[in-house]
């Protein structure tokens, strides 16, 4: 009955996505990225749960919803650990990773208020040039930005 | 695809750096050839730059092509809140090529995706401003007769200075050694200490500009600093007379030394040394009508040696 607790913790999906170790800090940022805020499905998010690996970890399921791959990919951008499990009929259907493109449009602000990208009606445009520390640079103005400091849009 | 674009000097390949250094060669030995002609040129400044858009206008106007457009932004539809993409759009159904200057960074990419017409980047904010690092790599090569194997030494402001690091960064093809002299405040950033590094470039760094540093030294790069680049204005007013260039100190260098400044100079050298053989900095200025001649024929794809017949 104790072990049955624990579970419900985080409740069983019949179908959707469960986006798995992201890491805490960074959850809200996910859940932006994701766009979940605006989505009217069922969604479960849970932080600072335990973890094997992390020690601490958040968590984001999404009822009824599976997520193209390139959305689920610039989440890769803050959580480039994370696991995707695609949920069908209660069962594990697909398990994913994360990659991180080599490009990302959109989702990033720049943090120079002198660039272009912030003065115009434009979607930004970074490039990952250390894929180690994920270091982004703006594709126009050229300032460089760890992800995990990014404005995130 | 807009391809023919000078956006950033670090766009173009060492193939490409010599081609122009021949051009402008070529230019400087025949400055006023008609290859230009029915062709329209735009000079979009929305930023001031006297001496940017002269230069631009006279290289365009020696070549015979005519020019539309604007010194100051406040005379045109920027001001009623038109974008850059908006005014791009408009002025390239007129022009066969677009130099602009903008003062936000990155406008010039921006502006290549916007247009198929080719786009000259005659700076952007404190990003790129390619055709200076082309006049500073042609007054480098004339002066010494190749760019390879030199020791550059930069003073002044090295961590505002776009000059400086626009031309480190293009130096890399050319096996350059660095002196960098600054105040603690205006170092050489760490980002352009460590792309040396990657690239293999050798540097030292100088808080003290003497006569020591200059010894082996070939080119002299001189730049402004300038009071507003200061967090600390008593650090300003301690510094600000360390980083000047005398006269003096340029008996016991090499007779090849050549002294460049971006210009505008305020006191960072001084007068007396204007008459100093090794003074280039006006000479350099007028390297830059033919660097951008060079730059304008190769955004137009014109083939300058089979229009001017030689």
């Amino acid at each position: 009955m104790k072990e049955n607790k624990k579970e419900l913790a985080v409740a069983a999906l019949r179908a959707g996505t469960v986006i798995d170790r992201v890491p805490c800090n960074m959850l809200f940022k996910a859940v932006r990225i994701l766009g979940i805020e605006q989505m009217t499905n069922n969604v479960t998010i849970g932080n600072n749960l335990s973890s094997h690996r992390l020690g601490t970890k958040g968590i984001i399921k999404v009822a009824d919803m599976e997520f193209a791959e390139d959305v689920l990919n610039r989440i890769a951008l803050i959580a480039p650990n994370a696991k995707i499990n695609i949920i069908r009929d209660y069962e594990v259907a697909e398990k994913r990773r994360v990659t991180l493109p080599d490009e990302i449009v959109g989702i990033v602000r720049c943090d120079n208020p002198k660039c272009i990208s912030n003065n115009e009606p434009m979607r930004s445009r970074f490039t990952v040039i250390d894929r180690d520390d994920v270091t982004i640079r703006c594709h126009y103005c050229g300032h460089t930005v760890k992800a995990g400091d990014a404005n995130i849009d | 695809m807009n391809t023919n674009s000078l956006v950033s000097i670090d766009d173009i390949s060492r193939d490409e750096i010599l081609d122009l250094l021949e051009r402008a060669r070529f230019f400087e030995e025949h400055p006023n050839h008609r290859i230009l002609q029915g062709k329209v040129v735009a000079t979009l400044f929305f930023e001031p730059s006297t001496r940017t858009r002269l230069s631009f206008e006279t290289a365009v106007n020696r070549l015979g092509g005519r020019i539309i457009g604007f010194s100051d932004a406040s005379t045109t539809s920027s001001s009623k809140g038109e974008t850059l993409k908006d005014t791009i759009k408009m002025v390239s159904n007129y022009v066969d090529l677009i130099i602009m200057r903008h003062y936000l960074e990155g406008a010039a990419r921006y502006a290549t995706e916007v247009t198929d017409t080719p786009v000259i980047n005659a700076g952007d904010g404190a990003n790129q401003h390619p055709s200076q690092t082309m006049l500073d790599l042609y007054s480098i090569y004339k002066t010494q007769g190749t760019l390879e194997n030199l020791t550059i030494t930069m003073v002044g402001d090295l961590k505002y200075g776009r000059t400086v690091h626009s031309l480190l960064m293009a130096m890399r093809f050319f096996n350059p050694t660095f002196r960098f002299v600054a105040c603690n405040e205006l170092r050489m950033p760490k980002e352009y200490r460590d792309f040396c590094d990657a690239n293999g470039i050798r540097y030292t760094e100088h808080t003290e500009f003497d006569s020591e540093v200059l010894a082996d030294t070939d080119i002299l790069y001189m730049t402004r600093v300038q009071r507003e680049r200061f967090s600390d204005i008593m650090e300003y007013e301690r510094v600000k007379n360390l980083y000047t260039l005398r006269n003096d100190m340029l008996e016991d260098t090499k007779p090849t030394l050549r002294v460049l400044h971006p210009l505008p100079r305020v006191n960072e050298i001084d007068r007396d040394v204007d008459d100093n053989p090794k003074a280039y900095y006006f000479e350099q200025a007028r390297n830059g009508l033919f660097a951008r001649q060079a730059i304008i024929c190769k955004a137009l794809g014109i083939d300058i040696y089979k229009e001017a017949n030689v």
